[in-house]
């Protein structure tokens, strides 16, 4: 019994980071059809830029800020400048994104010696939260209050918003939107800017738990992938469901199936795409 | 082309001519410097691990003034970017391009398993400044390969029976990156632990890319006296990081790479009090290790570890070689031989010497993390002298079973 309440703690404070790494990247993917294989190291740069923040003595919100903010606008500059110029050619797009993950990977080398640095958790949710002889890491709860709010922030944004109904209206036809007289311009770069800026204040906020490293990027592009192809291409609905399904098979599955550690992240997956390729909650549209 | 042909097969034939007439090593020795070719990595995930190799080399080839036996020495540095298929062709490079008589290098056991055969094909002496992988200098020996860092598990043969004995541990789950580093490290450690008394009861391979230790530590046996922790690169800050907030109070015992000086700087309270063998630490008070510790923190601020030593005595290694041929290293048989009797009395080791595999016979510490001077410190608590790579074993018997594994021994409840 305690094994199982434990591991699935476990697991849904696992899903609740992997939901904060892979909305922005859903975000993207929905609307632009762009991989963006540069998700990864935008979460990377957030956490350092954030650390660098909490070093200078800002505090760790600051931090998460910071991440998010410096991030968006390398988001907003390469959406301008280079995916721009690349529209309507998506083999290109994500080639370029791969590109610019390892310009990233290596100036944060360069820029942050490339020494694996903890991220200290932010005052007040330190140490443990005991409840009927269950211990559980009081940050981690905050994590996944995080995700649960991120999650119904976005719901909100998009169903309730008049960005969202653009937004929508582009994830589901881009030529009727733009004949509708949506500027798909300024929202392109709008939605990537924002699924950036997800990825670098994710960056910091999962910081007290992966730490921050070399590799990092690497590390979290694939499980950004998976999740959003379990879930369903463009569905941020989707994407929640993904992350915590992984986050309690993962969980559950290398305790039970120590064997099985490697492959049981991209077992879902698998399963999925043979019996459902649009994902769990994809919509059947393009 | 043709052209190029011919003025190749030119060169080569007064080449071939003239080394006819003279005697071996005139043309070059003495005046010609020694060219090392130095395989680091600068680029990728083991970036860290590089840079600190590059530090201790550069200051080991300074401390010299650029010369070894009265001859120049020339660094060559090539970033192999922790790949193994990019080590080979780097070595090529360096041995067929750029001609280097001796090799040192590379960071990561994959990668020296790389060019094990090519080094033997060319009979290129090599320096193993980090690559721990124990059957190298064991049952796969190589006559051109010698090693200036421990093997994997040759600091846990005593630090098992020091947990068994003067901690008086009888219980132990083991954690491990579960790669070969990680499967050798926890073996040895529990083949000496269950020899003095105690008993490993869990083992758990977390992959060495795992996001998350929650849900391994969450499986750890409330019973057990001690987790054994062997974890490499930056590993260790996050599992002993997620161990703290957990509220885990079970004692941690360390590999050495889990509280190495190069990750030990970045980590805070949590390392405090974790207890790991090594042959190697900064706080170690013998001399030479003082005066090196010291140059290392003026040089480049900040302690030196694993990797940073193991290019530092790669390279003293090559020095007291070097001395021994009297810069000769056109002769590259009496070189190999002079680096596999390698003899240090003074330095970061203490005293050091080479086993007839090519592994060095050298003191083992128990290190525990204090902080002391304002900083985390391995505090050397007790040194086992002179320890082989078997231990106490009998070679051929050791030599006899297989190489420690994934498989040695499952955990008995």
């Amino acid at each position: 019994m305690h094994f199982y309440v434990m591991q699935g703690l476990n697991g849904l404070a696992l899903g609740a980071l992997l939901f904060i790494l892979s909305a922005g990247f859903s975000l993207i993917f929905g609307l632009m059809r762009v991989a963006n294989l540069s998700h990864g190291a935008y979460f990377m740069l957030g956490a350092y830029v954030g650390l660098t923040c909490i070093d200078r003595g800002y505090g760790f919100w600051a931090g998460v800020l910071a991440g998010g903010a410096t991030v968006a606008l390398l988001g907003g500059l390469v959406e301008r400048l280079i995916l721009r110029r690349l529209a309507g050619r998506p083999l290109q797009q994500v080639l370029v994104t791969l590109g610019i993950a390892f310009i990233i990977a290596d100036a944060c080398i360069w820029l942050w010696t490339g020494d694996p640095r903890p991220v200290p958790v932010p005052s007040g949710f330190e140490g443990v939260f005991r409840f009927q002889g269950f211990v559980f890491p009081k940050y981690r709860l905050f994590v996944v209050a995080v995700a649960c709010a991120l999650g119904l922030a976005l719901w909100l944004l998009m169903e309730r918003t008049r960005l969202g109904a653009m937004i929508r209206a582009g994830v589901d036809d881009m030529d009727m939107a733009r004949a509708m007289g949506i500027r798909t311009s300024v929202l392109f770069t709008v939605v990537f800017c924002l699924g950036a800026a997800l990825a670098g204040a994710g960056g910091v906020l999962a910081g007290p738990i992966l730490s921050v490293y070399p590799g990092l990027d690497s590390d979290m592009l694939p499980l950004a992938l998976v999740v959003v192809i379990l879930g369903g291409v463009g569905s941020l609905g989707g994407a929640f469901l993904g992350s915590f399904i992984i986050g309690f098979i993962y969980s559950y599955g290398q305790a039970l199936l120590p064997d099985l550690a490697y492959v049981i992240l991209f077992l879902p997956m698998v399963l999925v795409l043979t019996l459902r390729p649009r994902g769990l909650m994809g919509r059947r549209t393009v | 082309m043709l052209h190029r042909g011919k003025a190749l097969s030119a060169a080569l034939l007064s080449t071939v001519f003239l080394s006819t007439l003279l005697p071996p090593g005139f043309a070059s020795a003495q005046s010609d410097p020694i060219k090392v070719g130095f395989m680091t990595v600068r680029s990728g995930a083991l970036s860290a691990g590089g840079r600190q190799m590059e530090e201790g080399l550069k200051l080991c080839v300074d401390q010299y003034g650029g010369k070894m036996a009265g001859r120049a020495i020339e660094v060559i540095t090539a970033d192999t970017a922790g790949q193994p298929a990019v080590t080979k062709t780097k070595a090529q490079e360096l041995v067929e391009r750029n001609g280097v008589d001796v090799l040192i290098g590379p960071l990561a056991a994959f990668e020296a398993l790389a060019i094990d055969d090519y080094i033997r094909q060319a009979k290129i002496p090599t320096i193993s400044p980090s690559a721990a992988a124990e059957d190298m200098t064991q049952r796969k020996p190589n006559p051109w390969f010698v090693r200036a860092v421990g093997t994997s598990a040759q600091p846990y043969h005593p630090f098992g029976e020091y947990a068994a004995k003067e901690l008086g541990y009888k219980k132990i789950a083991v954690i491990a990156d579960d790669f070969a580093f990680g499967h050798e490290i926890a073996s040895g450690f529990q083949r000496t632990f269950e020899e003095n008394g105690g008993k490993v009861v869990q083992k758990l391979w977390s992959p060495l890319n795992t996001p998350d230790y929650g849900s391994y530590i969450s499986q750890i046996e409330p019973d057990v006296d001690a987790v054994f922790a062997a974890f490499a690169g930056g590993n260790g800050i996050k599992f002993l990081q997620q161990y703290n907030n957990y509220g885990m109070t079970t004692p941690v015992l360390g590999a050495m790479t889990t509280v190495d000086e190069g990750v030990l700087k970045s980590m805070g309270d949590e390392a405090v009090g974790v207890i790991s063998a090594g042959w190697y630490s900064a706080a170690n008070s013998n001399p030479g290790n003082k005066e090196f510790t010291e140059a290392v923190r003026k040089q480049y601020g900040a302690d030196p570890g694993y990797y940073t030593v193991g290019a530092y005595m790669a390279c003293q290694f090559l020095n007291n070689a070097l001395e021994k041929v009297g810069g000769n290293v056109e002769d590259r048989d009496a070189l190999m031989k002079a680096l596999r009797s390698v003899s240090i009395d003074s330095g970061p080791y203490g005293k050091v010497s080479i086993d007839d595999l090519g592994q060095p016979v050298m003191d083992v510490t128990i290190r525990k993390v204090e902080k002391k001077d304002g900083r985390l410190q391995n505090v050397v608590v007790k040194t086992y002298p002179a320890t082989s790579q078997f231990w106490t074993y009998d070679q051929k018997e050791f030599l006899a079973q297989p190489v420690y594994s994934r498989d040695y021994q499952p955990a008995k409840k």
